[in-house]
């Protein structure tokens, strides 16, 4: 390697480590601030929290042994709806794909559903699927399959028409060039599709849990701004922050994993 | 010769919300075994949807396609070079023969050399972004080539190269067909390119194109296209389809 090359890297990687460093000041800041406005009560912790009592909460949620009920029941409805969902939405786009008719006749009510607050429907919901665990699921699949087949099907209608003569040309059937084409030349947008879909998903279910649950960590916000336990309610807040991260971050890797050629 | 191909009276009509657009009006030629075919005419002249509709990919209005030969294999080579970025280059290079169902051991050992006689040994694992954009064009052609088509037809194939990689890919490329005796039709937007590398020019009119003059090209004493473009000959084939075309800008 050139010395050039070595400082070209070095250049780099400084840059990154400042980026990195910059994001755990503001973070750190923002704690101790906030931890420091409401121990001399410049704020009032009551209405606002603070850290050292969210992190009480969350001792003493584990103490309890609810802690990880919680935020598994929450994964496990999340992680659910946003598997039936992405295989669903992708599932559809690729009828739609194939079936230009089909397409052009479902675009319009496709239109309605995506414009449509998905919350609206949680009372119907609930009284169709009951007051338990489907009805969050169903939610938040409605609020993630929608999305997923207009960005999916946007993704496969807009393919590079060049290709799609190259195959032409070698006889391909249908069949084949969705495979040998549609399919690999769209891992880039369904993997957008995943990123949009997982917060979906985590939305759809923490509305559904807002409305009908007795676990999970939309139950717990729900639960804590009626017994005005505002602790309780950032606790949830902040558990949703860390799954949201985790979740996404667990995409992007399988992406790494899979899509190799950029 | 030995003719491959009869196009009689082929004609090509769009329509649109507007009304009919008649792109081509006729198009009447034989093509000869081992000849090498340029077509050039104004933009929008229906140069490449003659080439659509020999290995259709569109169908023609009217006209008679006659092929001297069951089952003719066309292989087509469009302006990008249209590699998958999925796949790396002996993966692209195999998927015609995949797609066909004719990949075997045979026909992989066949790939593999040509992969081997256009300098690309080394690279069979990587991915066309890691490519030039000439070597690219290579694997685009080899990718053609491995199907073993009767018919090539390049359609602007080297358009999008800039021009020293253009006179080199377009170089290697003639060389390529010379010795793999292909029969050729090129569509070119680009006269030079035309008349360096065709045995034939056809000279298309504007929209709705009929043939307005069919020139053959007498430049065979040199065996590549840059030697060619020296000739003095070449100047004047230049003068006269320069003339024919007849662009107003």
């Amino acid at each position: 390697m050139s010395d050039e090359h070595k400082l070209y890297l070095k250049k780099r990687n400084r840059k990154k480590r400042l980026v990195l460093l910059t994001q755990i000041i503001i973070f750190i800041t923002f704690i101790a601030a906030w931890e420091a406005a409401s121990y001399y009560s410049l704020i009032n912790p009551f209405l606002t929290s603070s850290p050292s009592n969210i992190i009480k909460t969350i001792i003493e949620l584990y103490n309890e042994g609810t802690l990880f009920n919680h935020i598994l029941i929450t994964a496990y409805e999340t992680f659910i709806s946003f598997g039936l969902g992405t295989i669903i939405g992708i599932l559809i786009a690729s009828i739609m794909w194939w079936n230009n008719f089909f397409a052009k006749v479902l675009n319009p009510y496709l239109t309605v559903l995506n414009s449509l607050p998905k919350v609206a429907l949680g009372p119907i919901l609930i009284i169709w699927a009951g007051a338990n665990m489907s009805s969050i699921i169903i939610m938040a699949l409605l609020i993630s399959v929608i999305i997923t087949i207009i960005t999916v099907y946007h993704g496969f209608s807009s393919t590079d028409e060049n290709k799609i003569k190259l195959l032409k040309s070698f006889n391909v059937t249908k069949l084949q060039l969705f495979i040998y084409l549609i399919l690999p030349g769209n891992m880039n947008n369904i993997f957008n599709a995943l990123k949009i879909n997982i917060s979906m998903s985590l939305i759809g279910v923490i509305m559904g849990e807002l409305l009908v649950s007795k676990e999970g960590i939309g139950y717990l916000i729900m639960y804590g701004s009626q017994v005005f336990n505002l602790n309780l309610v950032m606790t949830g807040i902040v558990l949703l922050c860390i799954i949201s991260f985790i979740m996404y971050y667990i995409i992007i890797i399988i992406e790494k994993k899979l899509i190799k050629y950029n | 010769m030995k003719t491959l191909l009869d196009i009689k009276n082929l004609r090509k009509k769009y329509h649109t919300d507007n009304g009919e657009i008649e792109a081509i009006k006729n198009f009447t030629f034989s093509l000869n075994e081992g000849t090498f075919v340029a077509i050039v005419g104004p933009s929008g002249c229906g140069k490449s949807t003659i080439l659509s509709i020999l290995c259709n990919i569109e169908n023609k209005s009217n006209g008679e396609l006659t092929f001297c030969k069951e089952n003719i294999q066309f292989g087509y080579m469009l302006q990008q070079d249209t590699l998958f970025p999925w796949l790396n280059v002996l993966d692209n290079s195999l998927l015609g023969l995949k797609i066909n169902g004719n990949l075997n051991k045979e026909t992989k050992r066949k790939v593999m050399e040509l992969i081997k006689t256009y300098g690309l040994s080394d690279f069979v694992n990587y991915y066309p972004a890691a490519l030039s954009g000439g070597m690219r064009q290579r694997v685009a052609l080899i990718r053609t080539l491995a199907i073993n088509p009767d018919i090539l037809l390049l359609d602007e194939a080297f358009s999008s190269l800039d021009y020293q990689t253009r006179l080199e890919v377009s170089n290697d490329v003639y060389k390529i067909i010379k010795r793999e005796k292909k029969t050729t039709i090129m569509v070119t937007h680009d006269i030079s390119e035309a008349i360096s590398m065709a045995d034939i020019v056809i000279v298309l009119s504007n929209r709705p194109s009929v043939i307005k003059n069919i020139y053959k090209i007498e430049l065979n004493q040199y065996d590549n296209p840059i030697d060619r473009r020296t000739d003095e000959k070449f100047n004047s084939y230049y003068k006269t389809i320069w003339k024919d075309l007849d662009i107003h800008v």
